[in-house]
């Protein structure tokens, strides 16, 4: 972690007192920092190990897939009793798909996503000095860190880690005697997940607190960002849902540790009637996807953001309907929180509810649509520069679009029917929520890791990287969809037992063998980014031009970010190719007055 | 000794690979590269994204000509048929919208890449075509709505009263059906009740439970309506039959229910696929522990006449299992006698008196034992 000393090498020259904090000792520097571009990092890094760790238990599973005839002896060393007779444990293969599903969504996609850019890019972007607390930002990361420990030493106890699905039904997960994994290995998923709410709130309050609270001064919420946006939005999301995660939770505790009935009815396991009458298995289900359908939208909102923002930078034009897109940001976070039962057409619930809820899901459609159109339209007569940020961003475009798609025909309730639960909807989500937020996030690291670390990332290996993973995903879950129509389930050890699922071996195997080539692929990206972080070349001040207030800051921003006052914003974000401007980019503290030959008629009243 | 080898192998062609991207940094800071604003690779992208859009598309037309071969096999059941086709009809709009995006969204890529003397067009909205754009999904959306919901509500209607009744019951990790019988009517049941023996929990005090018989295989008349009764006895289980276009959770506590009609004999299905071994299957779709892939049954549909003969050839559960139900579960005397009374031997009579006075925690740990027996 030394290397992010880069980033306080160039550190102001004691402009400010109150942020000068060198005189600091070293574990409140480096460890325990209160400093929001550092915590960004801490939350950076974590999210790159959480990644590698998920994306190799996904290898381990499509090995089983892909090849389920194979000696897997080679693979004792690393797992040990989970291999037996050269075979992989079928209750292993469920906490491979498990953990996969909770290291990916929760860890990744939302602590390493949304705690990475939300942390450093708000204060940079709107002009503060830090996020509203730097306490609570610390403690938010390392009650993360905390729950991620927990979490990784559940995947190294005995009996497993939880295994029940990311999405922990129960009474399967309520249950030890159902499945192993569901003994401590789920006590410490529960009590991780707690942790993690709890760092998740601290990090969303401070957020909101922040955009509201810390703006400089004329950062009207107009001009914001549209990463600010995101952000924004994303952390009000996360606020009011997760705490119905943390209910569903805690009744999952109670049935467990304390033999209440709150999900758990009329059960026979084990050789015994169990004495739990009167709960109500579908409840959390209910409970789970309140969280559980915004959390995608947790996952996914930043990375529009982030792209937005990165479009049009290389676009070299603004965005296309500012306005549309923040409506559209605000109308998707809105029904998010009013489509979670179409996770549960067939659960059992009213079918009349099933109706309510696939007319509000297709309606999550046409703001969805909207973007990507914007998107499409900022890119119609650019003059467009690949900076590999801008190649991830529109490999998020093309995400998006494909994978929105498909999620139409898994809304309306009548065609879910066969669709759900098969790898219909596995490609369904891989593509719009996991490969998407991802190209999202890599795509911010290109972006801004010169800000981050005083220094450039190497770009060929940037392409490199973007094409080979660009296609990979496309090789890995375009095929999964043919293999879903098909009708296989998912979370299956293995199809061959069924006459109706034993086709596709060879589809299966191109698929592994794609998935484990793209996961190789992300160490070009790995090697690329420790490299850069000490040997890249070093950065200029805006080496995207862009109009953002974070290039207005030193190379190596200090605490304080800015050495003299934080400058004054005058105009939106957007200013790119202004016609009239002999630059192609007008940044936001550039006042109108600076600016005449480029000002439009309604701009000049603002000089 | 090999895994040395391959050790150093890979670390020899990683610092080549190293060297390699060491030499091309060093040519380009030599040959200015990052003087410019866009080097070479700007075209390159530029054109690769024309190269991925049109080998993607051939890709995505022959990988769908080679394996539509499996989709959706044939629907054997009167609303899968429908459902089917509510699947490709917004299938195809949903395809020809991907094409049409994503044939704009790689060519301008290719179309508008940076040229030095070229300046963007500066456009921050434009509220008709923003308007165009939000009410063509919104009325595209209002008609899948409206078709999906017909299809839907259709499906979801209540079971029509003369539709055969059948118990489907999920545990780990199998699959067990129970038929009503001669009287249409399934037994009573109650989760204390299971044991290794009465599976299903069956109620005999409830005289409707005497004539239900429990068989190996699921099966279905032809063309009549058949309404599954679903129920779990652990965790949630899902019905899933995927010829018919089926699926529902088998949740413990909650009875759902599906109901369809079968269209296709199991016969009819082996000629048409060409596949003398051709089964009906049930799968389970939510995940259930240890067995999950493993919950498969056997399902037959029958022509009409076929159905009613099977049905009459099968043995009611209560008289294969005559003595436990006279002797263990305390079942009415009057109702034993009215239905079990040829299946017992003789002297169960006598058995009946001894046993039935059995305590409760006797009862419970014979049950046990074979329970350990029968794991």
């Amino acid at each position: 972690m030394s290397a992010v000393n880069l980033s306080h090498s160039g550190a102001d020259a004691h402009a400010h007192d109150e942020h000068d904090h060198h005189d600091l000792p070293w574990i409140r520097k480096y460890v325990f920092s209160e400093d929001h571009k550092y915590i960004a990092k801490q939350y950076l890094v974590s999210g790159i190990i959480w990644a590698i760790i998920g994306g190799l238990l996904s290898v381990l599973f499509r090995i089983q897939l892909g090849f389920p005839d194979a000696d897997l002896s080679w693979l004792k060393p690393l797992l040990g009793e989970w291999i037996q007779n050269g075979k992989l444990d079928p209750e292993f293969y469920l906490a491979l798909v498990t953990m996969h599903g909770t290291i990916m969504v929760f860890f990744v996609l939302t602590a390493g996503l949304s705690g990475t850019f939300s942390n450093f890019l708000i204060p940079l972007q709107i002009g503060a000095r830090d996020m509203a607390s730097g306490f609570l930002n610390m403690i938010s990361y390392w009650l993360f860190f905390l729950s991620s420990v927990i979490m990784m030493f559940s995947l190294f106890i005995k009996t497993g880690p939880a295994s029940g699905g990311w999405v922990v039904y129960p009474p399967l997960s309520a249950l030890p005697q159902a499945v192993n994994g569901s003994g401590f290995g789920m006590s410490l998923w529960l009590g991780a997940m707690v942790l993690f709410i709890a760092s998740t709130l601290l990090g969303g309050l401070n957020y909101v607190t922040t955009i509201i609270n810390l703006r400089t001064k004329g950062m009207t919420f107009t001009r914001l960002p549209l990463t600010i946006w995101a952000f924004f939005i994303t952390a009000i999301l996360g606020i009011l849902s997760f705490p119905v995660l943390v209910s569903a939770v805690l009744l999952l505790i109670f049935d467990r540790a304390f033999d209440t009935s709150f999900f758990l009815s009329e059960i026979y396991i084990g050789g015994e009637a169990l004495h739990h009458e009167g709960g109500s298995p579908v409840l959390f289900q209910h409970l789970f996807w309140f969280l559980g359908h915004p959390e995608v939208y947790i996952v996914i909102l930043p990375a529009l953001g982030i792209t937005s923002e990165i479009v049009s930078t290389n676009s070299r034009k603004p965005i296309f309907g500012y306005k549309a897109m923040i409506f559209s940001l605000i109308a998707i976070a809105f029904l998010s929180f009013l489509v979670w039962a179409h996770h549960m057409f067939v659960s059992g619930m009213n079918p009349f509810l099933g109706s309510i809820f696939m007319f509000l899901t297709l309606i999550i459609a046409i703001p969805s649509s909207v973007k990507a159109f914007n998107y499409i339209a900022t890119l119609w007569r650019g003059n467009i520069i690949f900076t590999p940020a801008m190649l991830f961003s529109i490999g998020l475009v093309s995400f998006f679009l494909s994978g929105g798609l498909t999620g139409i025909i898994l809304g309306n309730s009548a065609s879910d029917i066969q669709l759900h639960d098969t790898y219909f909807v596995v490609a369904h989500f891989h593509i719009v929520m996991g490969s998407a937020s991802f190209f999202g996030m890599l795509a911010g690291v290109y972006h801004w890791f010169p800000k981050m670390f005083g220094r450039m990332m190497d770009e060929r290996l940037g392409y490199i990287h973007f094409w080979l993973t660009f296609i990979g995903v496309y090789l890995i879950f375009f095929p999964m969809h043919y293999i879903g129509i098909a009708g296989f389930p998912r979370r299956y050890y293995s199809w061959t037992g069924f006459d109706a699922f034993s086709t596709f071996t060879d589809l299966n195997q191109f698929i592994s063998i794609a998935a484990i080539i793209t996961f190789v692929a992300q160490f070009i990206f790995i090697f690329n980014f420790f490299y850069s972080m000490y040997k890249g070349r070093v950065a200029t001040a805006n080496p995207w031009r862009s109009n953002a207030l974070e290039w207005t800051t030193p190379i190596n921003p200090g605490h304080g970010n800015w050495p003299g006052a934080i400058p004054t914003v005058y105009r939106w974000p957007y200013d790119y190719s202004k016609p009239g401007s002999k630059e192609d980019f007008i940044p936001q503290n550039v006042p109108f007055s600076e600016t005449p030959e480029s000002n439009f008629p309604n701009e000049v009243d603002e000089i | 000794m090999t895994s040395v080898i391959i050790i150093v192998a890979i670390a020899l062609i990683l610092s080549i690979l190293y060297l390699i991207f060491r030499i091309g940094v060093l040519t380009n800071v030599m040959n200015g590269r990052y003087q410019k604003i866009v080097g070479i690779g700007n075209t390159i992208n530029s054109f690769l994204f024309i190269v991925v859009f049109v080998v993607g598309v051939l890709a995505f037309y022959l990988s769908f000509m080679s394996a539509s071969k499996y989709f959706l096999p044939e629907a054997a059941s009167a609303h899968g048929v429908r459902t089917d086709l509510l699947f490709w009809v917004i299938m195809s709009v949903l395809t020809l919208a991907f094409l049409l995006t994503h044939a704009v969204l790689y060519f301008f890529p290719f179309m508008y890449r940076f040229k030095e003397d070229n300046k963007a067009y500066f456009y921050p909205e434009n509220h008709n075509l923003e308007r165009i754009w939000t009410i063509i999904p919104a009325i595209i959306m209002a008609g899948f709505v409206v078709y999906g919901y017909k299809e839907w509500t259709a499906i979801t209607a209540p079971a029509p009263q003369d539709s055969e009744i059948i118990e489907v019951m999920g545990k780990q990790f199998a699959w067990q059906v129970r038929y009503p019988g001669a009287d249409g009517k399934l037994g009573k049941h109650h989760y204390r009740k299971i044991d290794a023996v009465n599976e299903f929990g069956i109620d005999f005090n409830d005289s409707a439970s005497y004539d239900d018989f429990v068989p190996m295989e699921l099966h279905m008349p032809k063309g009549k309506n058949v309404s599954l009764q679903i129920r779990a006895r652990d965790v949630i289980h899902s019905v899933f039959l995927p010829h018919f276009r089926v699926k529902m959770d088998a949740v413990p506590g909650m009875p759902t229910t599906f109901w369809f009609t079968p269209t296709i004999t199991t016969a009819e299905m082996r000629e048409k696929t060409g596949n003398p071994e051709f089964n009906y299957e049930l799968a389970c779709t939510e995940v259930c522990g240890r067995g999950h892939y493993a919950m498969r049954f056997l399902v037959v549909v029958d022509e009409p006449a076929d159905y009613e003969k099977w049905k009459k050839s099968q043995k009611t559960w209560a008289s294969l299992n005559a003595e436990y139900v006279a002797n263990k579960v305390n079942a009415p005397k009057v109702l034993v006698d009215k239905y079990l009374k040829e299946f017992l031997p003789t002297t169960a009579q006598s058995v009946t008196d001894s046993t039935s006075i059995m305590t409760p925690s006797m009862d419970s740990t014979t049950v046990s034992m074979n329970v350990v027996k029968g794991m």
